[in-house]
């Protein structure tokens, strides 16, 4: 029990059907699941004596807006004893509410927090599931891939009414996102300002 | 007689000189001890990561500077070895040797703040006045390898940006002779100072169980007896080839955590050393045109070179389509990098894990029970900076 390759077989061979995919890559082992059987393999994973993955380093989640399970939630394992690293996701919808792993590794509030709080993702169970790192009051999320770079709103000090106050983004000039892997055919935001310029015409 | 009292909840921060940065932390005190305790952290929040999305891999770089700003090349050094695995780099020597160098001298930087400010917190001046004169001198170094004191865009995927000046390595060297005195002078105020001691010995404990439970990595978890070091235990770039030790403390309380940076200075000392002794001459970067800038004088010769210059420069380097964590030792616990590349010039997704984040969560578990006066030494000990906790 001490290289990847064994405890790919391990935890095939323990898990059986929770199991949807392995592979390793570099020095790694990334293992996709379904979300139901969440809990189940990371207690496993946790407590048996042939892989005490003892720690989580963190949680996130990817955003594929085009797929119908938009959303690949991440977790990274480390076991102190084997120096073996797990990479373990699964694939949700945009509603879908997810196990939370706190009473298990009570290091993963925070990062269920955070993942909550830039993509929107519902943990169940969560004790105390609350925006971490926007502002409070913030609406929306912001790692999500349909979310402007430059946001909704920003904040200033007003004179008048003594407070800092939120309103709508005003930028003096539009964000220039220059499409650089084909410039020759024209940047994106030229064609459709061009494209804009004839339909006024 | 009974008197009925009520529990006081106290604001500490985000504008405290104890609070290391901009963090808010709700106390609810009966009366001095503390029964719990919140942190809100975000005040310096960037979406650094929503940013990363947004620009090519070289132009990222720049935003691991700004995390951990106390040591911002150790940060760099996770991204360039996440995209050097992905389009498997082969690396020149001489840039690994000049790359621990300058990761160590990075661990010193934010040990030497670490360790004077906690001391300031607990009542302390004259370590953070020694401190952070050397902490100057480090910077000079950053500063003339890299142009910058702190935000130095140095290393790049496949090596560093440029080589280091002529003269350099001989004044690091003579820095790294003298430091050791330096390390004496704060232990000699430090470690037996009886007032130091008594704000932080048995304050503080981290249990070996729960410093796992906790995701604790660094000092936080060596502090408590567990001997893990990504540098042995997963070692990157050249650290194989050094001789090193690492410092494990025995009770997990903030006293021993100290003594853990104490020593991990020293032994930072010795890498750097070592590293000066190995480092040959030689190429600082990857010779592969598709990774690497050509030199000024290259791009005034060869066609090649120019038409690489101008695609590096505008495009960027594409990534092929793979994903990839990464982590390296940073002076705080283990900074990771989990990259998502698929196959263009801009990351798809770049999550960062920042040890402070970690350590600033258990704020709660660490000072239930203690007096609000130790807050701002647990808070010190957690060596906790908000460029990185908020990204």
């Amino acid at each position: 029990m001490n290289t990847l390759q064994d405890l790919e077989k391990k935890i095939n061979s323990e898990l059986t059907t929770k199991i949807k995919s392995t592979v390793i890559k570099h020095n790694q082992l990334y293992i996709q699941i379904e979300k139901e059987n969440l809990i189940d393999v990371t207690l496993f994973i946790k407590t048996n004596k042939d892989t005490k993955f003892r720690q989580i380093i963190d949680i996130t989640a990817v955003d594929y807006p085009e797929n119908t399970k938009r959303f690949k939630i991440v977790y990274l394992f480390l076991s102190h004893e084997y120096n073996q690293r797990i990479i373990l996701s699964y694939l949700i919808g945009e509603q879908e509410i997810v196990p939370s792993l706190t009473s298990i590794y009570p290091g993963a509030n925070w990062m269920e927090r955070e993942v909550f709080d830039m993509y929107g993702v519902n943990f169940k169970n969560h004790p105390d599931l609350r925006r971490i790192l926007t502002d409070y009051n913030f609406e929306g999320h912001p790692l999500r891939k349909d979310f402007p770079l430059t946001g909704y709103t920003e904040v200033r000090y007003s004179e008048d009414q003594k407070k800092v106050i939120s309103e709508p983004v005003k930028l003096e000039q539009n964000y220039r996102n220059f499409d650089y892997e084909s410039p020759w055919e024209g940047t994106k935001y030229i064609k459709e300002e061009l494209e804009n310029n004839d339909k006024k015409n | 007689m009974t008197k009925k009292t009520k529990n006081l909840n106290l604001n500490f921060g985000p504008q405290h000189p104890a609070a290391h940065g901009v963090l808010r932390l709700i106390l609810e005190l009966d009366g001095e001890v503390v029964e719990k305790a919140d942190p809100h952290i975000g005040l310096l929040h960037r979406g650094t990561e929503k940013l990363i999305e947004n620009k090519t891999y070289m132009q990222a770089v720049p935003y691991f500077d700004r995390l951990d700003y106390v040591a911002p090349m150790n940060q760099e050094h996770a991204f360039a070895l996440a995209i050097e695995k992905i389009l498997n780099i082969e690396v020149p020597i001489r840039a690994k040797y000049i790359r621990v160098m300058f990761c160590e001298i990075g661990r010193i930087l934010s040990h030497l703040l670490n360790i004077t400010t906690q001391a300031l917190d607990v009542g302390a001046l004259t370590p953070s006045l020694w401190g952070f004169e050397e902490r100057e001198t480090l910077m000079t170094f950053y500063e003339r390898a890299s142009g910058s004191r702190l935000h130095a865009n140095y290393f790049r995927a496949g090596g560093v940006h440029q080589d280091l000046p002529l003269g350099l390595a001989e004044d690091i060297y003579k820095f790294c002779e003298k430091f050791p005195k330096i390390i004496n002078d704060l232990e000699n105020l430090l470690t037996d100072n009886r007032i130091f001691k008594q704000r932080n010995v048995d304050i503080g404990i981290v249990t070996k169980d729960d410093a796992l439970d906790y995701s604790f990595t660094g000092v936080m978890i060596r502090g408590s007896g567990i001997s893990w070091d990504l540098r042995k235990a997963q070692p990157y770039d050249c650290y194989e080839e050094l001789d090193f030790q690492i410092p494990v403390g025995k009770n997990g309380d903030c006293y021993d955590r100290y003594l853990c940076r104490i020593e991990e200075m020293k032994e930072s000392t010795k890498i750097i050393k070592q590293c000066l002794a190995k480092m040959t001459s030689g190429p600082i970067k990857s010779l592969n045109g598709k990774i690497s800038p050509p030199s000024k004088k290259e791009i005034k010769q060869s066609m090649e070179a120019l038409i690489h210059h101008f695609k590096l420069f505008t495009e960027g380097y594409r990534v092929t389509s793979d994903e990839i964590y990464t982590s390296v030792e940073a002076p705080k616990g283990e900074f990771g990098v989990y990259l998502i590349s698929d196959g263009s010039s801009k990351p798809y997704k770049c999550k960062i894990r920042a040890p402070g984040f970690s350590h600033l969560q258990s704020m709660d578990y660490l000072i239930k029970g203690h007096m609000l006066a130790d807050v701002p030494a647990v808070l010190g000990s957690l060596d906790i900076v908000f460029g990185e906790v908020d990204r």
